[in-house]
């Protein structure tokens, strides 16, 4: 029997909250380190298994089924194909990274780091998923510890409020889309959750329109589409920096890839019916989502913006039902979980030494951290798309997508990333650059060595996709055709 | 030798990235150490792309040295590069100018690190643009050149004045500029961003050298609406991200504003080369793709040069700064390119449009040289002085008899003097363009004739007249570095304006085989 590496992926988090669970409370460099392996061991788990994805065969791979309940024809059965392998990966690179930016978490990291592995489990657990109740059952475990994350470590201010917005609103999300779920179970009436089986199902063409709205809001709430989307900035802006990296770098995919696995690919004609309309929903996401950013006066709140804004792009790439847009659409999900994580890193570094996120109180933080300078640049140039960089390799295919499927909303869309580009630069020239202010003229200290490591790794990654993309691209397209073979497109 | 053959151009290419990367790695402490290696890494693709011009094939018409790699498959765009007469000139000028504005800055010393390394990125986005023949790749290299200029322009820009802005709120004159750079810039490539989807869309590649052989014989509708009057949207698309970039009147405003702050090297990178980029976009994309709209719209490129030129004569001889002159002498010059282009584009395939175009080409080649060696020359006064105004200056001629001569020289050059460069590619132009637009040749010709009279200006009021006492014993004469820089300039104009055949000669072929 061949290794059960997907499974390894999955477990490890939770395993090793378990161990931690273990250590005493007030050892707090032991509970560290051994959040620090176990982020190490799900990173190089997740790299193996995204380069040991054979593209050339296609399909899902690395596939494991136990029967669970079989009588209701439930399954544990995990997979991979080119779709979700980059997301495997994304999620292995930001709880890496996410538990090094934690290191300095002083406030029982203990309950910190195993709320934080349980939550890695359901992402991982829902990326892998071929089985639609497993699907749900790692989605509400990933849901459920994001709102103790936030409650307890979130930010004083506004913490309790944010955490209730939040997991209300998935919660309602899920519910609905459930209740599509179900009805798709029954039906099929071939009494299984296989996903596989479903998406051969054949379901009339009446029953696919109807239910498809429940399955693909109820989990686009969590992509953040519009107008369900204003539960995230506040829950990005309240919680603490390794979970606002999960949030926004992982979560939000979360619901994007639901809404893509379970809504267009079991649904594929409801999708045809009604893209049309939802395509406009995303459109006023990324013009009014970058427009929103470009006024907000904290720091915190215009990242949180700007993930509105960017997801709109992976819900219109899928919206275009084409394969280049959902190219586009795929690479942006890896692209700006990536970019909005080396984003809140850098916020939560500035915050945690000025103890304010109002951009007009910040400036001159070149002078004390230049690496961080370089590393907000790249991750803005990212986010307006600038070439060379992994943002233009994933939205340059979505606006390819639209032209063929939308042209105008492609040339309204494109105001976006002028808009982008204009509050980007106001950041880095009001907060990394101009004078310092008074107050903080020796009262900043620099970055430790683990926070240098997590920035590079960020950085390093959103480059090397920018001038390489073969590195991701034939993956992701090889995922993309078969989505094109259900929905019937080119 | 095998290797140098068959990669020469990805050598070319990829040497500024390497010399970026041995600055990075280098300690932040020694500035000596970072000048002197970027110096000499910069001479490296200047001797590659010396190379490259006596390996050349001037007689055969196409694309050598070509290269091509898979790099973003599902939508058929490769890493595809090669030359042709055109970006061969300009490949050379690239190369030219950058250790010389290397050389010029060693009298930075604040990030020493950082400025060689946003240079040699900019010198690895400008040789991009001219060597790509793929049209993202194109795009690509287009944009990425704006952000280490940005950061030149932003941070090591001249530290005095200020700009009022809206709301009374005054900002940095060097922050004001790079944004308003920046801003300009990114309009004008936003639409020439949707129109290469429109194009990678409908012709189903990137590749310039096939988009050229199908686009014009696409018929497919987007929008509803007929086909004549899409590809006049994405003509204007383009034409005004490469106008903007020229700068053709009325997009130059950004132009004397991100000069004038830049600094010295700067500026002559960004005069020298990057307002090339847009000429070179017309020649490279524009005329090849439209023919037919090119032909219809000739006329109006036409009106815009002619505006640019005496716009740019009558601005330039209205300022009082020095370096604010020499800047609209640039909105001048570069008139002429696209009066050359817009000529040829009405009358292409006759004697008189390839007259045009290779004067418009040797223009850009020649504005390079001269601008370049303009712009090194307010500097040098500017590092003495630390002022720009000419009425600051006046009679300096006595003190710096060597500076005021080469002064007097270089102006010559961009003044259009016979037996210097500039004499030769503004006659070509005006040669190939009178039969096509009789009466805007004219009017250029009015605007030639404000060149000469604010170049004067410009002579007088700083080397002529009465001394400026306040100079008497704090003005210094040209050092031995400096001369080093502005030497090998005057000896390209003055080979150049006397015996002009070589560089021609590689022109000529290229321009005549362009669509």
């Amino acid at each position: 029997m061949e290794f059960p590496v997907l499974s390894f992926i999955v477990f490890t988090p939770i395993v090793a909250g378990l161990l931690i669970l273990l250590i005493p409370g007030g050892r707090k460099n032991e509970i560290r380190v051994t959040a620090l392996a176990a982020g190490s061991l799900a990173l190089i788990l997740s790299i193996w298994v995204y380069f040991s994805y054979d593209i050339d065969i296609g399909g899902y791979q690395f596939v494991e089924k136990y029967s669970w309940l079989p009588q209701f024809g439930i399954s544990y059965n995990v997979g991979i194909d080119g779709i979700n392998a980059p997301l495997v990966l994304l999620t292995g690179i930001v709880m890496f990274t996410g538990v090094l930016i934690s290191w300095g978490i002083d406030d029982r990291p203990r309950e910190f780091f195993v709320f934080l592995f349980i939550l890695a489990t359901g992402v991982f657990g829902v990326f892998v998923a071929l089985d639609l109740f497993m699907l749900f059952f790692f989605y509400e475990i990933a849901v459920f510890p994001m709102y103790l994350l936030i409650s307890i470590w979130g930010w004083k201010v506004t913490r309790e409020y944010a955490a209730m917005k939040l997991t209300l609103y998935l919660f309602i999300g899920s519910v609905i889309a459930l209740v599509g779920a179900l009805a798709m179970y029954f039906a099929s009436g071939l009494g299984t959750f296989n996903m596989i089986a479903l998406e051969r199902a054949g379901f009339s063409t009446a029953f696919q329109r109807f239910w498809f709205p429940f399955v693909f809001f109820g989990f686009a709430v969590l992509g953040g589409i519009f107008p369900f989307h204003n539960w995230s900035p506040d829950g990005h802006v309240a919680a603490p920096t390794a979970v606002s990296m999960f949030h926004a770098g992982v979560l939000m995919k979360l619901g994007a890839f639901a809404a893509l696995r379970v809504g267009i690919m079991l649904l594929p004609e409801g999708a045809s019916f009604h893209m049309p309309w939802i395509i406009l929903l995303t459109l006023v996401n990324v013009v009014y989502g970058a427009f929103i950013a470009s006024v907000q006066s904290d720091f915190k709140y215009v990242i949180g913006f700007s993930s509105v804004s960017h997801m709109g792009l992976v819900i219109m790439g899928f919206a275009t039902l084409n394969s280049t847009g959902m190219l586009g659409a795929g690479i942006q999900m890896f692209s700006h979980g990536i970019m909005t994580a080396l984003f809140f890193a850098v916020v939560g570094i500035v915050y945690d030494r000025a103890h304010t996120r109002e951009i007009n109180q910040l400036g001159g933080f070149r002078k004390v951290m230049p690496l961080v300078t370089v590393a907000f640049i790249v991750g803005g140039l990212v986010s307006m798309g600038m070439p060379g960089f992994s943002g233009f390799i994933a939205e340059f295919p979505i606006f390819m997508g639209l032209w063929k499927s939308h042209p105008w909303i492609a040339v309204i869309a494109a105001v976006s990333i002028v808009i982008t580009a204009s509050y980007i630069i106001r950041i880095i020239g009001q907060v990394f650059f101009g004078k310092i202010p008074e107050q903080f003229i020796g009262h900043i200290s620099t970055i430790n060595s683990l926070d240098k490591v997590a920035l590079v790794f960020l950085t390093v990654i959103l480059v090397l996709v920018g001038i390489y993309p073969p590195v991701m691209v034939p993956m992701v397209n090889s995922g993309v055709e078969n989505i094109m073979r259900l929905i019937g497109g080119a | 030798m095998e290797l140098l053959q068959n990669h020469l151009l990805s050598l070319i290419l990829f040497t500024p990235i390497f010399a970026a990367l041995v600055n990075l790695i280098l300690p932040k402490e020694s500035n000596f150490l970072h000048r002197w290696t970027a110096f000499v890494l910069s001479i490296v693709p200047l001797v590659l792309s010396i190379i490259l011009w006596i390996l050349y094939n001037p007689s055969v018409s196409g694309f050598q040295f070509q290269e091509q790699y898979i790099w973003y498959s599902p939508i058929n765009a490769s890493y595809h590069v090669g030359v042709d007469g055109i970006s061969l000139v300009l490949i050379l000028l690239t190369t030219i100018l950058t250790p010389l504005a290397i050389l010029t800055s060693f009298t930075i010393t604040d990030r020493v690190k950082t400025y060689m390394i946003l240079f040699f990125l900019l010198e690895f986005g400008m040789l991009g643009v001219f060597l790509s023949l793929d049209l993202l790749f194109f795009f690509i290299f287009w944009e990425f050149g704006l952000v280490p200029m940005y950061f030149i322009i932003n941070q090591w820009g001249s530290e005095k004045g200020e700009r009022e802005i809206w709301g009374g709120r005054k900002v940095k004159a060097r922050t004001y500029a790079s944004f308003k750079f920046m801003v300009f810039t990114m309009a004008g490539s936003l639409g020439l961003l949707l129109a290469v989807q429109l194009i990678g869309v409908t012709a189903g590649t990137f590749d310039i050298i096939m988009i050229t052989e199908r686009w014009s014989a696409v018929d497919s509708s987007i929008f509803n609406l007929p086909i004549q009057t899409i590809k006049a949207i994405v003509f204007w698309a383009f034409a005004i991200a490469f106008l903007v970039k020229v700068p053709a009147w009325p997009f130059h405003t950004w132009l004397p504003d991100a000069h004038t702050e830049a600094p010295t090297a700067g500026s002559m990178i960004l005069a020298g080369v990057l307002l090339k980029l847009g000429g070179y976009g017309f020649l490279r994309l524009v005329l090849p793709f439209f023919p037919e709209e090119s032909k219809v719209f000739a006329g109006a490129l036409a009106i815009l040069a002619v505006a640019s030129i005496i716009h740019g004569a009558l601005a330039a001889y209205g300022q009082d700064d020095f370096k604010r002159l020499v800047a609209y002498s640039s909105v001048n010059h570069m008139g002429f390119v696209i009066l050359g282009i817009a000529a040829a584009a009405f009358a292409y395939g006759t004697l008189d449009a390839t007259i045009a175009l290779e004067g418009a080409v040797l223009q850009m080649f020649n504005h390079g040289l001269s601008a370049a060696g303009m712009f090194f020359l307010v500097g040098v006064i500017y590092e003495r002085t630390h002022t720009r105004l000419l009425s600051d200056y006046g009679g300096l001629f006595p003190l710096i008899p060597v500076y005021g001569g080469i002064l007097i020289f270089t102006s010559m050059a961009s003044l259009g003097l016979p037996g210097l460069n500039g004499f030769v590619s503004e006659f070509l132009v005006v040669r190939g363009a009178w039969p096509v637009f009789t009466v805007f040749t004219a009017l250029a010709m009015i605007g030639l004739f404000f060149t000469g009279a604010y170049i004067l200006k410009g002579i007088k009021m700083a080397l002529q007249g009465p001394l400026n006492t306040r100079w008497l014993d704090h003005l210094g004469e040209i050092n031995r570095r400096e001369l080093l820089i502005i030497v090998p300039l005057m000896i390209l104009m003055l080979w150049i304006g006397v015996w002009p055949a070589w560089i021609l000669k590689v022109i000529n072929q290229a321009v005549m085989s362009l669509y």
